[in-house]
């Protein structure tokens, strides 16, 4: 049976992986690979790095740093962060990324997304979608790093974006990122009812009965964290162990 | 030994390069029909849409070349598809080296399309599997997928049971992505090369 996956989200900035990491026996923190071999060993089926890098050099640095990555890592991974040009998408998956993860550029012209489908096969192409929930205008899309409201519904918008082709979504809800109080079950339940391909829920973990929620009641295919794995307040093989327990197919 | 790994545009090239380095073996990329036949082992990975590899291996007259082949060959994700006969996927004729026809995943509520993840492998018999157990996780990332056969050497579920490995004499493939499935991919790979 297919298992739902866990996967740590890394922040990288010019080459290095930001937010305080802290490992037991990991002598750099920062360096993406060794953190991204850690994960590996510890169960983690798979991986995201979103580059937060804002300068010229970007392009460049992230192809050096997929290429390390590719080289030592033995399971999949993603990368995002301000992905806008067929050149940049081919140039990752040349250098052994798996995956590419598109956000603000989709919604800029969701022709994009068909382009990219084309050309590399839709198993390639993540769809991000970051969605705010406010009283007046239900969930909506928003968009660069989540400053800008798009005026489009996240479940519509989903629903397009696999219609033009994305192999899968990751959703994260910026109401719930943060907060550990648990993910956004509502709209990621609507996003898995609406659409066929898989959906990666992100934002707000915080206990490991958030992830047995968005598994079992949103129904979605993986559940994506980022600080309550790096700071150790979950361990991935307890919280794979957890999920078992529960009745949800895991790789152990 | 001389491992040639074809060089098509296919995707997933520099993952499968990386795992034979991570195994100590340094493989040539490359489409040289003559490189590609004096080889000791050759694999064809893959990764995007059947039509478009097809012109692209007509292109390189790979098409002509790849079944005549007689040295150990593994085809990984779509290079298993590809050696079948015909593919829905953009109504694609194919190597014909297997003799299955490559039919699309149907979604329901339950089996999203993509197959996309870890799942297990089943009825395992072949020496490309030596050292695995029954139901030992890979990872697979496809939409579209080989029936059941008498070629069949390894089985996955979603849920109709589909083939996650082929076989017809030098030509084995697997559907997974062998490169990318943790220690079992790795012992996959060097089943392989000891072949």
């Amino acid at each position: 049976m297919l298992t739902k996956r866990i996967i740590p989200c890394l922040d990288v900035k010019d080459g290095r992986t930001v937010k305080g990491v802290r490992f037991e026996g990991l002598r750099d923190a920062g360096d993406p690979v060794a953190l991204a071999a850690q994960y590996a060993r510890q169960g983690a089926d798979e991986l995201v790095f979103l580059d937060i890098t804002a300068t010229n050099q970007k392009r460049q640095t992230l192809v050096a740093l997929v290429r390390d990555v590719a080289r030592e890592l033995d399971i999949p991974f993603t990368v995002g962060g301000g992905i806008s040009a067929v050149a940049d998408v081919e140039a990752l998956l040349l250098n052994g990324a798996d995956k590419v993860s598109i956000n603000s550029a989709a919604l800029q012209r969701p022709e994009l997304i068909d382009e990219l489908a084309g050309r590399f096969g839709s198993q390639c192409i993540v769809v991000a979608v970051d969605a705010r929930h406010t009283a007046e205008a239900g969930w909506q899309v928003y968009t660069r790093a989540g400053t800008q409201a798009t005026g489009r519904d996240a479940v519509q918008w989903c629903r397009e974006a696999a219609e033009r082709g994305a192999g899968e979504l990751l959703l994260t809800s910026m109401s719930h990122d943060g907060t550990k109080d648990g993910f956004a079950l509502d709209v990621t339940g609507a996003v898995c009812a609406a659409v066929t391909v898989p959906v990666i829920a992100s934002g707000g973990a915080g206990r490991m009965e958030h992830f047995t929620d968005v598994f079992q009641r949103a129904g979605a295919d993986a559940g994506l964290a980022a600080s309550i794995f790096h700071f150790g307040e979950i361990g991935i093989p307890e919280l794979k162990r957890h999920l078992q327990s529960a009745g949800i197919p895991v790789r152990l | 030994m001389e491992i040639a790994v074809i060089d098509y545009k296919g995707g997933n090239v520099q993952s499968v390069l990386f795992a034979l380095e991570r195994l100590g073996v340094q493989a040539t990329l490359t489409a040289e029909p003559e490189q590609i036949r004096r080889a000791d082992k050759v694999i064809f990975p893959g990764e995007g849409e059947a039509a478009s590899a097809m012109r692209e291996l007509r292109a390189q007259g790979l098409d002509q070349l790849l079944p005549t082949l007689t040295q150990p060959f593994l085809g990984v994700c779509l290079g298993m598809q590809l050696l079948g006969r015909h593919s829905e996927e953009g109504d694609t004729k194919l190597l014909g080296i297997l003799p299955f026809e490559v039919k699309r995943f149907q979604p329901d509520a339950q089996h999203k399309v993509p197959h996309m993840g870890w799942n297990t492998l089943r009825q395992l018999r072949s020496p490309l599997f030596r050292g695995l157990r029954e139901e030992d996780y890979v990872y697979f990332v496809h939409s579209y997928y080989a029936p059941v056969g008498t070629y069949t050497i390894a089985e996955g579920a979603h849920p109709a049971p589909f083939s996650a490995a082929v076989q017809h004499q030098n030509f084995y493939a697997v559907q997974f992505h062998a490169e990318k499935s943790g220690s079992v991919g790795t012992r996959i790979l060097q089943n392989f090369l000891d072949l």
